[in-house]
């Protein structure tokens, strides 16, 4: 205070925020980062004494589901902290302001704090026909999305419709609704996909982002490698049974009531990056899979058109409906075989004939020699 | 002195006048050297070993009851699939390696003649000889045009793609920061997701099964067929012409 400066600490306290409780979330916020305990103190000491740094949360083409998990967040300590910390002057779900009021504090935002605030972009912006599709304000949410952006220090990407276009660009995409990094070019964008992400995952990277004012380490697709570095599959309790051999073959099977491995019935655990197994849901109560219900792979790029949900393998474009790998190369090879033997059955006629032929030819010629 | 009887240039020990009469004259060519022949059969056997294993890993086996520590099945399979992997890529860089140091014809596989007119005439000329359109094919030491093609085409471009996929689906599980990620991680740069490699993967796999039903026919009945052996010369390396007939 001092210095004139309001840190996260002091929004925090002026949130009505203890001491104690601050000090618990550095500790909660540490063990969630994955770092060690000697993090905590300097996580509290970034908190004290670094300016805090707004965040802006727009919203485009999507459903709020981000948002209905984010202020679902496990620890309600997580929540209030994290939501003290964003400037929550702007966030069309929860935001007090409204109409032209509530659009002109972002114009001031970007005024003030001019390459020091993180966006956050939950969903995305349909390009066909200029953006029509999505007009918050009466803009097309393209314009106020680039806008804010280049004078954003990052922007975070919420969910699968941010990252990745989410079912609304599914085929054939009508609105040809775009995910954020393909628009926004010039500030680095994290991607935290799922739909939703996790809660836990979310405050995390905000919290990263605001105490170490870097972006965490992110894969070569944009995500943070602390949450989305390895796959449902390769932490799922549910693991040994498919090592083992032991899979749900239906609904209300012997092995659906045993909790043996959905993988059989499509889930798609094995093919999605996400904490879903370690971190799970709603306070760390249960996730998909334990719930019986394969991964639908709502984290990872075009989950929307590997479908179906429910087998193994997906149906392959532009085939019909059962059309899957091995739906079309057992009928490719077995239309092969087919062929295979029609030309055998057929080369034996002919190579017979052929036979025939030559040893007529020399009957032919030998009679000739006799005659003449 | 008697004269030699008939037959007696074939120094058989058993040689009868009848044998000799039917005999004729044939020439010879090493075509395949010893390592190229070692690496066709370890392939085959992986690749027959891949094809099942990976067949299995998309469609598991019925599930198997009681404790799941007492079980390995999928584990079993996954790890023969997985090592079958590794022979097979090892072996096809050696394979590429032999093509440097070996004679010309190991370096047919890796080359394809687009823009030579004669290629393509010889190509035509195939596909003629496999639509019953002549009595007699054509010799060739090492592969037909048209066995070009498909050697090019779908087995070594294959090899390539189901390698580099593989060992990119292989990385997800060895993790970020293995070298099979840092070498094939940009596999999920090109395919939307992991699940479309996989699909991609399955796909692969048929197209090689495809490939290995053409392959055995062809080799079977171009034995049988042809002016030159074929099963035996993978075998002996000795590529033997039936006549020595000019085309």
């Amino acid at each position: 205070m001092s210095s004139g400066i309001e840190t996260f600490y002091d929004v925090m306290r002026r949130h009505g925020i203890s001491r104690r409780s601050f000090m618990a979330f550095c500790g909660l916020t540490t063990a969630a980062m994955g770092l060690g305990p000697t993090f905590v103190p300097r996580i509290a000491r970034a908190m004290e004494t670094k300016p805090r740094i707004p965040v802006i949360w727009l919203h485009g083409l999507e459903c709020t589901c981000c948002t209905e998990s984010f202020i679902r967040s496990a620890h309600p300590l997580v929540k209030d902290v994290v939501l003290s910390m964003i400037s929550l002057d702007y966030d069309d779900t929860i935001m007090a302001a409204a109409g032209h009021q509530a659009e002109e504090i972002l114009d001031e935002i970007r005024e003030t704090h001019k390459g020091n605030y993180i966006l956050a972009v939950e969903g995305n912006p349909p390009l066909r026909d200029g953006g029509v599709y999505c007009l918050p304000g009466g803009r097309p949410f393209v314009d106020r999305l680039k806008e804010m952006a280049s004078d954003a220090q990052a922007v975070i990407a919420w969910g699968s419709c941010a990252s990745w276009g989410c079912v609304q660009a599914a085929k054939p995409n009508p609105t040809q609704a775009t995910p954020v990094h393909e628009v926004v070019t010039d500030k680095p964008v994290i991607k935290v996909p799922g739909c939703p992400p996790i809660a836990e995952v979310m405050t995390a990277v905000v919290t990263y982002i605001l105490t170490f004012e870097r972006l965490p380490e992110l894969d070569r697709h944009g995500r943070p490698k602390m949450f989305y570095s390895q796959r449902i599959h390769d932490k799922c309790y549910r693991r040994p049974h498919f090592d083992a051999g032991q899979f749900v073959e239906e609904w209300d099977d012997e092995g659906a009531r045993k909790g043996y491995c959905l993988y059989k019935v499509g889930c798609k655990g094995p093919t999605t990056y996400n904490a879903c197994s370690t971190v799970r849901w709603n306070e760390g109560v249960s996730f998909p899979i334990q719930s019986g219900h394969g991964c639908i792979g709502c984290s990872e790029k075009d989950f929307w058109d590997m479908g179906p949900f429910y087998s193994r393998l997906s149906s392959v474009q532009p085939f019909p409906i059962e059309g899957n790998a091995d739906a079309i190369g057992g009928t490719v090879a077995a239309v092969a075989g087919g062929a295979v033997v029609a030309h055998a059955a057929a080369s034996a006629v002919k190579h017979a004939a052929d036979k025939r032929d030559i040893k007529n030819e020399r009957q032919a010629r030998a009679d000739q020699n006799t005659n003449g | 002195m008697t004269p030699p009887p008939p037959g007696s240039e074939v120094h058989a020990a058993d040689v009868t006048a009848g044998d000799a009469s039917t005999s004729i004259e044939r020439t010879s060519i090493l075509v395949y050297e010893g390592p190229v022949r070692a690496w066709h059969w370890i392939t085959a056997l992986a690749i027959t070993t891949l094809a099942v294993t990976g067949y299995l890993i998309a469609n598991p086996l019925p599930s198997v009851t009681g404790e799941a520590s007492d079980w390995y099945v999928m584990g079993n399979i996954r790890f023969i699939h997985f090592a079958a992997g590794y022979v097979l890529a090892i072996g096809w860089l050696v394979r590429i390696y032999w093509a440097f140091v070996g004679n010309h014809h190991s370096r047919q596989l890796f080359k394809f003649p687009f823009w030579k007119k004669e290629y393509w005439d010889g190509v035509a000329w195939e596909a003629s000889w496999y639509f019953f359109y002549r009595r007699w094919p054509k010799k060739y030491v090492g592969h037909n045009p048209l066995a070009q093609f498909v050697m090019f085409f779908v087995f070594t471009l294959g090899m390539f793609f189901m390698i580099i996929t593989g060992f990119a689906l292989y990385a997800e599980g060895t993790g970020l920061d293995s070298w099979q990620y840092a070498l094939f991680g940009w596999v999920f740069d090109i395919f939307p997701n992991s699940q479309a490699v996989h699909t991609w993967h399955h796909l692969g796999m048929w197209v090689f099964v495809c490939y290995i039903i053409i392959h055995i026919y062809a080799a079977v009945r171009e034995d049988i067929m042809s002016r030159q052996s074929m099963i035996s010369t993978m075998i002996s390396g000795e590529r033997m012409f039936k006549d020595n007939r000019d085309d």
